[in-house]
């Protein structure tokens, strides 16, 4: 174990620690965003369109990120869809994590009583009022903990953008493996790292859960 | 565009790769029901020490993404002197990421046990033995069914990764393809719609289970 490979390799591990994050934030607040949009559009959408976004669930829910982000990177070009290999990994965390977001938002809504929205009717406000003053806070108080807990899995899908050579923590860790002929130094630390990592957020995490549903506790 | 035929050709030498996912992910699995039981019998065991080497195994295992465990065992293994082939660790690796999730299915679905039962169980005399073998872990199993099935399901999904580590399963079996036919949109394509199939069939079978369950 040679530490002073990790130093002599830092500014590229700090650069590529930088892009894992910004890969997996940017990818995650999309991913959210569009399985909110997806959740709110499968709740009041006709039929048939629901059918079609169901659709969509199941495919991308059934097939490997990996398979997703080759598809997505060396078939796109064949369809006039060209993007650098950070830009595709972001879009492909986004539909990679866009419907299982989908599905945690709609069992939040679920969660919402009933009642509750039968009674912003009987009082008279409009649907889209509705959603945003009644099902939107409600169920994403409950659906809190399992978006926490969905974008901890995105933090170790990112290491898979490696692959489509975007130059993230993982690339570069194997670079400087290939470099040095280090490749078990390198992997292992890594594994170190990811630990760690995972351990911090969702510590972070669980805090942030526990703030935001302080009202929900029932005290004695 | 998009060529038909070489999207259908695809499917031959892919199917034939198929085989080598199933076998990843179904001896995967099945390593991992092995080892997940025995560290979930470590997690509720009285012994402190036990407790917290399985609770370590398994924040460990979650933590680190599976993509960085295939490598460190592909590297770690000529190392510490194990000449196994590429296709072994990889079953192993997969079994051993499988375990810490399944070790969780088993102990959630042990706590969501009634505790009455285990009490009358007390009450009418039983052994612990017996309470084990014959009120707890027949029901926690079938219980943990529909859990079991979606781990297998993902962890179909997850066999993609030892690609990397060259088993010729379906993602890299479609990469040589791709390589060959320069058609990479139509190879993927191909390549997902096995994967899909795989699980929708894997998905259906765990809401049978579940089914089954409920009534």
């Amino acid at each position: 174990m040679d530490p002073m490979i990790f130093v002599q390799y830092s500014p590229i591990l700090i650069r590529g620690f930088g892009l894992t994050i910004l890969a997996w934030l940017l990818g995650t607040v999309f991913g959210m965003a569009l399985g909110l949009v997806i959740a709110l559009v499968q709740r009041y959408a006709p039929k048939p369109v629901t059918w079609v976004i169901q659709a969509y669930i199941e495919i991308v829910r059934g097939t490997p990120f990996l398979v997703q982000l080759f598809v997505l990177y060396y078939g796109g070009p064949m369809v006039g869809l060209r993007l650098d290999p950070l830009p595709a990994g972001i879009v492909g965390l986004t539909i990679y994590g866009s419907p299982y977001f989908a599905e945690i938002f709609r069992s939040g809504f679920r969660a919402v009583p009933h009642g509750q929205i039968e009674a912003a009717r009987a009082i008279g406000m409009a649907e889209p009022a509705i959603v945003r003053r009644i099902l939107l806070p409600l169920g994403l108080v409950s659906a809190l903990p399992a978006l926490v807990n969905f974008s901890i899995i995105l933090t170790k899908e990112t290491v898979i953008l490696s692959i489509i050579t975007v130059p993230e923590l993982m690339y570069q860790v194997q670079r400087m493996s290939t470099e040095t002929f280090r490749f078990l130094e390198g992997n292992f630390v890594l594994a170190l790292f990811f630990w760690g990592l995972v351990e911090v957020i969702s510590r972070f995490g669980r805090r942030i859960e526990t703030r935001i549903t302080r009202h929900l506790i029932e005290r004695p | 565009m998009f060529s038909v035929a070489t999207f259908i050709d695809s499917f031959g030498p892919l199917l034939y790769a198929a085989r080598y996912t199933l076998l990843i992910s179904g001896l995967g699995i099945a390593l991992g029901l092995v080892i997940g039981a025995l560290i979930c019998a470590a997690r509720l065991s009285p012994f402190p020490a036990l407790r917290r080497f399985a609770a370590v195994w398994v924040s460990f295992l979650r933590g680190v993404p599976l993509l960085v465990q295939l490598l460190l065992v592909y590297y770690l293994l000529p190392v510490i002197g194990i000449d196994v082939p590429a296709m072994v660790a990889a079953v192993v690796t997969v079994g051993i990421c499988a375990s810490a999730y399944v070790s969780e299915i088993w102990r959630g679905a042990i706590a969501a046990l009634p505790r009455g039962q285990s009490e009358a169980a007390v009450a009418i005399g039983m052994s612990p033995g017996d309470i084990w073998t014959r009120i707890i872990l027949p029901q926690a199993v079938s219980l943990s069914l529909p859990a079991l099935v979606n781990e297998l399901i993902l962890l179909v999904k997850a066999s993609s990764l030892v690609s990397v580590v060259g088993i010729m399963e379906i993602t890299r079996a479609s990469q040589a393809q791709a390589a060959t036919t320069y058609r990479p949109l139509e190879v993927y394509i191909a390549a997902a719609c096995i994967y899909l199939a795989i699980n929708l069939c894997l998905a259906a079978v765990g809401r049978v289970l579940e089914h089954r369950m409920a009534v």
